[in-house]
């Protein structure tokens, strides 16, 4: 792994950044390329490309964070940062430990973005438009995206570490709206991994044609009910759901501010024995995952929920230290302009043993079936969450009837973990960007379909 | 230092012409800004961030491509310049793509607060303390705060295009805000306190802090409401976001695209009278206003709906053109790494006559909503329609009752214009939904679900 900057200079940065104390200091620097299009209106458009290189540089003392983030990795921007980052410490000078460096083997790209022509990005987007028009008339707008991003780090700090990535990330989406008369509905699709162009091999535009399902479906679509029912939640980003119910509620940060209704329940039974959950950041070319976290800590599978108890919390450098155990390679940032958080990287409920979603179905008299969101919130101190159905249907009688429009589901963490009653051996993984504290980071989340006893739905029937 | 932005402006419109475009135009910027966050009387972290970047957008003929980058040194620049030619060449062509021509610009006095660079850090550090600490002693009850932040931002943003438009202007800007927690009844609950300003002098960190403890000491003992449709009064949070949803749907991209609820709705008495709503990207309270938009066009007010009808949508260069109309300086920029888009400056809905106890006095029985979850994944913004999570309080006999919780709230944007009944008469700034300054709201009637 080559570094973004010579180790002498880091070394050096890292005695700057200490000269006024500190008990740790670390150097994040980083160079971002992105290159990105989408069609509208059957036409190719907001075709732009960004390169921008900085650096964050923290110290930490006492229970305080001092952190500077400069433009450039010149070793003029280094010391500034540094400078910066130190001027408000009051001690005397520290010595960081010389560097030892470390090779993570990045995920392997097979194609790399950047050497494929631009005009074949825009024929695959033709190619999309194409697809979801071809699915008839009614569907009255379409748009899509492609996006290539490629982050290469290097992280250095007073402990003697000195360790770098390389990550490349690919994604498409596709929105479609369907029309009939006065009904106007919409559907979306997406397709990402930490892989590069050879993602898009495998008839990527068939993302195009499931947009566009979903809009049309949506057209005979009635409302959604409203009340408490069972609600059997779809493989794949239903996943979005454990991570909103129970994911957020584990980051460390929010327990140790006592901002989070699982503070306490380490070694707890939570739920029932059949949920068995993981947070992956090794999870081969998933959209959440690489090799190193924003702290040079290797990523790793954290088992989170073991038979039903609560085994696991996840934990960034600082979080950690605090409660004296090793970080769980979750110190996650945006870029070099903020601070690592503890953060998600792939988040899933493992599959169950053989249970099949029809079954999982065929036991609901009458229930919601939410195969799909649009997003999901949750306020992980109160443990009140919310969730966007963005392709739900009823359940009567065991089996799935009509579709409905405008559905949310609402409730409380503890609750609604608890009253997971069914887990399918079905299973897939999608990806989603998560928000927290002002940064967005790619996260991955999965399950097979999941049944929920009883969760309020909020609908527009009445 | 200012002389130096548009300098490097004027160098990389040059650079982009030589690397092919036909016309060019680049948006620079300069930026200065602090963080302090705080929690248990100590400061957890403090940071000190500088960053700037050029974006360049580049024509040929009527396909355009846009670059950006950090690197201002002559190379870096020709670098992002030549990028910005070179995707411009995949794009396809779009007849009403063009760069606006340069107009007239006038200055905004009360921009940027001189006395944002005069605090200490200590002195920031020191407010967002007294914030906590506001808090904390508000109640027993005040179990902790999340966290509070104070931050602020000093930034100059020079234009420059090939077609002769020209501009410079420097803003600042601080907010702070806690997550106060409450404990009660067996339950946890959490209260946002805000302000916003163009200085520390600005913020009231007492008035801060009380705010989010008695937020959320109002939430202690919240049940779920019983499922019907009631009248509902909007909070000035609350109001905001939806304001900004409905601002979203005025664009007039999303409307020429077919993606708006409004669209073909123009001239039409859509909206209740009491609702009347204005764009502007001028006053000196709103966090958006600037001299010109992020295409160089003067900045300007714009009425939406007024007397209950939709008069118009906002409009930046390339939607004008598309209507042979003129852009209403509605292009915004989220900083160097976005291409214009059309969006709402400052929104404002127009106070009424009622204050709040008059608003829930004329609900007489309802909700009182104030906090919404869920408004990115609830929202259709192209059909409108709505089902968002809510939490507030029960309106009884006219006046605020128990807290409510864990319910839904669901109509579309539309129906929620002609529904309104009555705008409170004490109007707030608030960031949400963009930045939009709103009274209360009451709205006639809306779906509740909740047991």
């Amino acid at each position: 792994m080559s570094e973004l900057v010579d180790p002498a200079v880091l070394e050096r940065v890292l005695s700057r950044a200490l000269a006024n104390g500190g008990r740790f200091a670390e150097v994040f620097a980083e160079r971002r390329l992105g290159f990105s299009m989408s069609i509208d209106e059957s036409r190719i458009e907001s075709v732009q490309s960004g390169a921008e290189e900085g650096a964050g540089v923290r110290v930490i003392e006492g229970g305080t964070t001092y952190f500077a983030h400069v433009d450039g990795l010149g070793p003029a921007d280094l010391e500034r940062a540094a400078d910066e980052a130190a001027a408000a410490l009051r001690g005397a000078a520290g010595q960081p430990r010389p560097l030892r460096s470390e090779s993570p083997q990045p995920v392997a790209i097979e194609l790399r973005p950047e050497e494929v022509a631009p005009e074949r990005k825009a024929d695959l987007l033709r190619e999309l438009d194409q697809r979801a028009r071809g699915r008839g008339g009614e569907i009255a707008q379409f748009t899509a995206s492609y996006a290539e991003a490629r982050r290469q780090v290097t992280v250095a700090n007073s402990d003697g570490l000195l360790s770098g990535d390389d990550r490349t990330r690919t994604r498409i989406g596709a929105q479609a709206v369907a029309r009939r008369g006065d009904s106007v509905e919409t559907g979306a699709e997406t397709l990402g991994a930490h892989r590069g162009f050879e993602l898009l091999e495998d008839d990527p535009a068939l993302i195009a044609e499931q947009a566009a399902g979903k809009a049309l479906t949506l057209l005979d679509a009635g409302p959604a009910p409203s009340g408490s029912m069972p609600v059997v939640v779809g493989g794949g980003f239903g996943g979005v759901l454990f991570h909103e119910m129970t994911g957020h509620g584990l980051e460390a940060d929010h327990i140790q501010k006592g901002a989070s209704v699982y503070v306490g329940k380490l070694g707890e039974q939570v739920a029932q024995p059949l949920l068995n959950a993981y947070d992956d950041g090794r999870l081969p070319h998933e959209w959440g995952s690489d090799a190193i976290d924003d702290e040079g800590a290797a990523t790793q599978k954290t088992q989170v929920i073991e038979d039903g108890r609560l085994v696991a919390y996840l934990y960034d450098h600082v979080t950690a230290e605090r409660d004296g155990v090793p970080s769980t390679g979750n110190g996650r940032r945006e870029s070099f302009r903020q601070l690592p958080i503890p953060r998600m990287t792939n988040t899933y409920i493992a599959p169950g043993a053989n249970v099949a979603p029809e079954q999982i179905i065929a036991e609901v008299e009458k229930g919601f079936y939410a195969v799909s969101f649009g997003g999901g919130q949750v306020d992980p101190a109160t443990g009140d969450f919310v969730f966007g159905v963005s392709e739900g249907y009823l359940i009567e009688g065991g089996r799935v009837t009509r579709p409905c429009r405008g559905a949310t589901l609402i409730g409380n963490c503890l609750e609604a973990l608890a009253a997971i009653d069914a887990v399918g051996d079905d299973f897939f993984m999608k990806s989603g960007i998560c928000g927290k504290g002002g940064q967005r980071v790619p996260v991955g989340t999965g399950q097979g379909h999941v049944r929920v006893k009883a969760m309020t739905v909020g609908g527009t029937e009445r | 230092v200012s002389a130096q932005l548009s300098e490097v402006a004027r160098r990389a419109v040059d650079a982009a012409r030589a690397g092919g475009a036909g016309e060019a135009e680049v948006y620079a910027s300069r930026e200065s800004g602090r963080e302090v966050r705080v929690h248990g009387g100590e400061v957890e972290s403090l940071t000190a961030a500088t960053q700037s970047g050029l974006g360049v957008r580049a024509w040929i003929g009527h396909r355009v491509g846009y670059a950006f980058g950090t690197d201002f040194s002559d190379g870096g620049v020709e670098a992002i310049a030549a990028r910005a030619a070179a995707a411009a060449a995949v794009a396809d062509e779009d007849e009403f793509a063009a760069p606006p021509a340069p107009a007239e610009v006038e200055a905004i006095a009360g921009l940027s607060d001189p006395g944002l660079a005069a605090s200490s850090a200590d002195q920031v550090a020191d407010l967002a303390l007294a914030v906590e600490r506001t808090a904390l002693a508000a109640d027993p009850r005040i179990a902790g705060v999340e966290q509070a932040v104070y931050a602020d931002s000093a930034e100059r943003v020079a234009i420059a295009s090939s077609t002769g438009v020209a501009g410079e202007y420097e803003t600042s800007s601080c907010f702070a805000y806690l997550q106060a927690l409450a404990e009660g009844e067996g339950a946890w609950e959490t209260g946002l306190g805000f302000g916003l300003g163009r200085g520390p002098d600005d913020l009231d960190p007492e008035a801060i802090g009380a705010e989010g403890a008695a937020r959320a000491l109002s939430m202690i003992g919240a049940s779920k409401p019983a499922s019907r449709a009631c009248p509902v009064v909007l909070d000035p949070t609350v109001a905001a976001s939806f304001a900004g949803l409905i601002g979203g749907g005025l664009s007039a991209n999303a409307v020429q695209r077919g993606r708006s609820p409004f669209a073909g709705r123009l001239g039409e008495d859509l909206a209740s009278e009491a609702l009347v709503l204005f764009d502007d990207g001028r006053d000196p309270g709103g966090a958006a206003s600037a001299p010109f938009d992020g295409e160089g066009v003067p900045r300007r007010r714009t009425a939406l709906i007024e007397g209950g009808r939709l008069l118009t949508y906002l409009y930046d260069t390339y939607t004008a053109n598309r209507e042979g109309g003129a852009s209403s300086g509605s292009a915004s920029r989220g900083g160097y790494r976005s291409l214009p888009s059309v969006s709402a400056s400052n929104l404002i809905v127009a106070p009424g006559e009622l204050a709040l106890e008059g608003l829930l006095a004329q609900a007489g029985e309802g909700v009182y909503v104030t906090d919404v979850a869920g408004l990115h994944s609830g929202v259709n913004p192209v059909t409108g329609v709505f089902s968002v999570g809510a939490s507030g309080r029960a309106i009884r006999a006219g006046a605020l009752a128990e807290p409510v919780r864990e319910f839904t709230i669901a109509g579309d944007l539309i129906s929620m214009l002609a529904g309104v009944t009555a705008a409170g008469s004490e109007s707030r700034w608030v960031p949400f939904g963009g930045s939009v300054s709103t009274p209360p709201l009451l709205i006639g009637e809306m779906a509740i679900s909740g047991s």
